[in-house]
């Protein structure tokens, strides 16, 4: 029997010097840029978080008053901190844009895959993909210039309002939830849609009864999604909402939103102040209701696989 | 039936530790050779020595381990994230399933041509000059020398030595597949592993590929593939019939064909499975 | 029969939600055409802008805007593609990678307000720069690292095994069959998804807002000194970007013409993103023919 086992010096074994330190290199080189990645979503966290826990820690305000309080006035001689008004904001235009957009996109996407899938992919489909990328300023100046008079004059109020934001953000998100929901709907085995009209359903009952239950996971993907940009968009709302701190009375009522206060005062009070600590806080509840919105997804799509 | 060598063309620190002693006729010695991806065993125990300067043909269904068991040879394996082999493979004296083998040194040594041609999407020249330049080589002269000196080999010069410098996809299947032989042979290797070579090609390509394979073999030891009785009975010396990751006959091919040992060969032959 | 009139009113349905999708769409393009197009001219792309006075151009932020981008590209791209890179090739199956891949998704998809607060408190008051152009660049380059991760582990991935393999088997090493194998096959990819990521860099406002700021200095073009306080190249400079200034305009609301520069200013933005996005197309439709041409 040879013994080899042992060998120590051949010139199959590594030794290379030069090849073994470009590999090491490239190693090295393309590691650091995954560090790097870790390294700027563990600051991010931990640096927003201890920024926005300053306000609880440092000026003592109680962080349960924080939140459900309703009273935002943080400039008066006792100035008190409620920032309930604008979480209820946020909440309100996110559910109500969802609620439009929602139907619409599916609605949408169920067309450019069903019912006229020649047209969809051909014309519809690229539209929508361009309007994913216009930018939400656009989006706000177009509500600003056409929507807040349109509901001044026919609907009634201020025109600034959270019908307004609503509405912005409803066709702000309308594209993403239709491309979504049509990637989702196109993603369905073929044979799905034809075993069901194989068996004699019309083309309704197979979309509600087949395609949409087995497409659901991913048409809610699309719109948790759409909800998560909803959430997070500050300026096209801050345009349209009026940025009252009051409780809206009604739809038609100003209103404002986390985003649309962070915008418009972080930059204007003193670093370090009370009250814009207390900002850090509201970016703070906007940074965990964006982890909330991230767990939802990976949810939902780990239910896909089934 | 052995002797001493010394290799003399590499420099090697310790020369007492190089003089290995080695079958002349043999250049690879596979022992106990199991391979497994995960939980699945898929080469079983494998003994089997492969003759220097012939051509060994493994044949067998689909799915008995045939690649997986050539792809071990040059540690292609090795990129397969759960792919593990255990056993020996011996070559020039040192088992080149260790982990600390320069994989790359060695499949300098092993090359390997696969079963679709995989041209670079470059120039014909600079398909065969990538890997040179890699290796060090970058005298012009030298560079052209060794690009004439490939391409007569894989019998392809002639077809290309005007367009040396256009799209190697713009070849036909065949002239592709003769170039990846090509751009494996200028390295100089001492074996070469065929993984059906020309399965993806038509007759006539498939004929010069044998040619080829014929003419190689004075240089090269050659392991390949294959799905087709008649090409292992022309081009081969040895054959090796797998069946479900083992080993059930490897004899000269004369024989497996016509008098194999194994019932199973027998009927694999005549084509009763497979 | 029921099932037919049922079938009869969703399809009735469907195709009036689309009307609605489709009269949504042709209304703001019709808007932005309207409105914006005829503003557009040479000596509004040329010329500054005002805070208070009519009839003022777009100059100084389109400048910024380019610039900004150019600067965020050049942070970005090149650790993007790394990541795409390791992501592709070197991550092994793990909870590690795994850890990697939710911090992309993470970064890729907070807001870009978040970001931009994250911003200012790095970029802007940690260090002490104030507002500037690298701050903001910076700051956009945090989202558009793992946008840019993705595009390219998704290019890489794409390139045939084969490639890869055929590469290897000639006894070259993994890093220099990244370098020549696999990169030069993902770049139109790469490109395209860089390009796409243009777009919505050039319109990010959010981020920018507190950390680039909102004002420009008096900009001298003539002096190309990086280091000076009026070269439009000074890094180290505030910057109102073309999209921060639409915002700007509009809810400060000092200028007579808010209406119709911002209208203005929407085309030049929106036009830009339409370039970008056909740019994209263009790119990746050529490629795809050179792939599919066998001559
Ligand atoms: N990458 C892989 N991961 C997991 N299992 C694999 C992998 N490649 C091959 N196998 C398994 O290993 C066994 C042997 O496969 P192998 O490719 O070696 O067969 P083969 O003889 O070359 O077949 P064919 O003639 O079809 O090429 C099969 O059961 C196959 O499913
Ligand atoms: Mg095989």
């Amino acid at each position: 029997m040879r013994n080899t086992t042992e060998l120590s010096s051949h010139r199959l074994l590594k030794s290379n010097k030069n090849r073994k330190d470009s590999e090491l290199k490239g190693n090295i080189i393309v590691k650091s840029s995954a560090i790097i990645i870790i390294t700027l979503t563990i600051a991010l966290t931990v640096f927003l978080s201890i920024k926005g826990l300053q306000s609880f820690i440092k000026n003592g305000i109680n962080p349960w008053d924080f939140i459900t309080g309703t009273n935002w006035n943080p400039t008066s001689e006792t100035p008190s901190f409620g920032s309930f008004n604008f979480i209820f904001g946020s909440f309100a235009v996110t559910m109500l844009s969802a609620l439009i957009a929602a139907p619409l996109g599916i609605g949408g996407a169920i067309f450019m895959t069903q019912i006229a899938p020649k047209w969809g992919n051909k014309l519809l489909r690229p539209v929508i993909e361009l309007l994913v990328g216009i930018p939400s300023v656009v989006y706000g100046f177009i509500g600003l210039s056409v929507l807040v008079p349109f509901i001044r004059n026919h609907v009634g109020g201020l025109g600034f309002s959270l019908l307004s934001g609503t509405i912005v953000l409803a066709i702000m998100i309308l594209p993403t939830v239709t491309s979504i929901s049509t990637d989702a709907l196109n993603a369905l085995p073929k044979n799905l849609r034809e075993g069901a009209y194989a068996l004699g359903a019309t083309r309704w009952q197979t979309i509600k009864k087949v395609l949409i239950p087995a497409a659901l996971p991913s048409l809610l993907t699309a719109i948790v999604l759409g909800m998560a940009r909803a959430f997070g968009e500050a300026l096209a709302v801050q345009m349209v909402i009026g940025n009252v701190s009051d409780f809206p009375n009604s739809i038609t009522d100003t209103a404002a939103t986390l985003t649309t206060i962070i915008t418009l005062n972080i930059g204007h009070t003193t670093y370090g102040s009370i009250e814009n600590n207390t900002l850090w806080s509201l970016g703070l509840i906007l940074l965990v209701m964006s982890f909330i919105f991230i767990l939802i997804i990976r949810f939902l799509s780990s239910r896909r696989k089934i | 039936m052995t002797i001493t060598i010394t290799d003399t063309n590499q420099s090697v620190s310790n020369p007492t530790e190089d003089q290995r002693v080695v079958d002349k006729e043999y250049i690879l010695h596979v022992e106990n050779l199991n391979i497994y991806y995960g939980e699945n065993w898929a080469v079983h125990n494998v003994q089997m020595e492969i003759e220097k300067n012939a051509v060994t043909a493994l044949i067998g269904p689909s799915g008995c381990g045939k690649s997986t068991f050539l792809r071990s040879i040059n540690r292609m394996n090795d990129i397969i994230p759960n792919a593990r082999a255990e056993g020996e493979i011996l070559y020039d004296g040192i088992n080149i399933l260790r982990d600390d083998i320069d994989v790359v040194a060695l499949r300098k040594e092993i090359g390997m041509v696969f079963q679709k041609p995989n041209p670079f999407p470059k120039s014909i020249y600079e398909n065969l000059t990538h890997a040179l330049k890699f290796a060090g080589i970058r005298n012009k002269g030298k560079l052209d020398q060794i690009v004439e000196e490939s391409l007569r080999k894989a019998a392809l010069w002639d077809e290309v030595k005007d367009r040396l410098h256009q799209s190697a996809l713009a070849l036909s299947g065949g002239q592709q597949q003769r170039l990846c032989i090509a751009r494996t042979i200028a390295l100089k290797p001492s074996v070469l592993l065929l993984d059906e070579p020309s399965s993806a090609l038509d007759p006539i390509s498939n004929a010069k590929i044998e040619e080829l394979i014929l003419q190689l073999k004075k240089d090269y030891s050659i392991i390949i593939v294959t799905h087709n009785m008649h090409q292992a009975s022309r081009v081969s010396d040895k054959t090796a019939f797998f069946l479900n990751g083992d080993l059930v006959e490897y004899d000269r091919t004369s024989k497996i064909f016509t008098k194999p040992s194994e019932k199973k060969t027998e009927q694999y032959i005549s084509g009763q499975f497979g | 029969m029921n099932r037919k009139i049922a079938d009869r009113i969703a399809t009735i349905t469907f195709v009036g939600l689309s009307m609605i999708i489709v009269a949504i769409l042709l209304y703001l393009f019709a808007y932005i055409i309207m409105n914006g197009f005829s503003k557009i001219s040479w000596d509004f792309l040329t010329s500054p802008s005002s805070n208070i006075l009519a009839g003022s151009g777009i100059r100084d932020q389109l400048f910024n805007s380019f610039y900004i981008l150019i600067l965020t590209l050049i942070i970005s791209v090149p650790l993007g593609v790394l990541g795409g890179i390791y992501m592709a090739q070197y991550a092994k199956p793990g909870k590690l990678t795994n850890f990697i891949r939710s911090c992309i998704e993470m970064l890729s998809s907070l807001p870009s307000i978040v970001i931009g607060m994250f911003g200012l408190l790095v970029f802007v008051n940690t260090t002490g720069w104030g507002y500037t152009i690298f701050g903001g660049a910076l700051t956009i380059a945090i989202f558009n690292i793992p946008v840019m991760v993705r595009t390219c582990e998704d290019a890489i991935r794409s390139v045939p095994r084969e490639l890869k393999e055929a590469s290897l088997a000639l006894g070259i090493t993994q890093w220099h069959t990244v370098k020549t194998v696999l990169l030069p096959s993902a770049f139109p990819g790469i490109l395209t998804g860089v390009i796409l990521s243009a777009g919505r860099i050039f319109g990010e406002a959010a981020a920018l807002l507190y950390t680039a700021g909102l004002s420009t200095p008096r900009l001298d073009y003539t002096n190309w000194n990086p280091f000076a306080d009026n070269s439009p190249l000074n890094i180290f400079r505030p910057a109102e970007t073309l999209a921060v200034h639409i915002w700007s305009i509009n809810t400060q609301g000092l200028i007579p013409d808010v209406t119709e520069k911002a209208a203005g200013a929407s085309a030049v933005l929106v036009i830009s993103v339409l370039i970008f996005n056909l740019l994209a197309r263009w790119i990746g439709s050529m490629y795809y023919k050179k792939m599919t041409a066998t001559k």
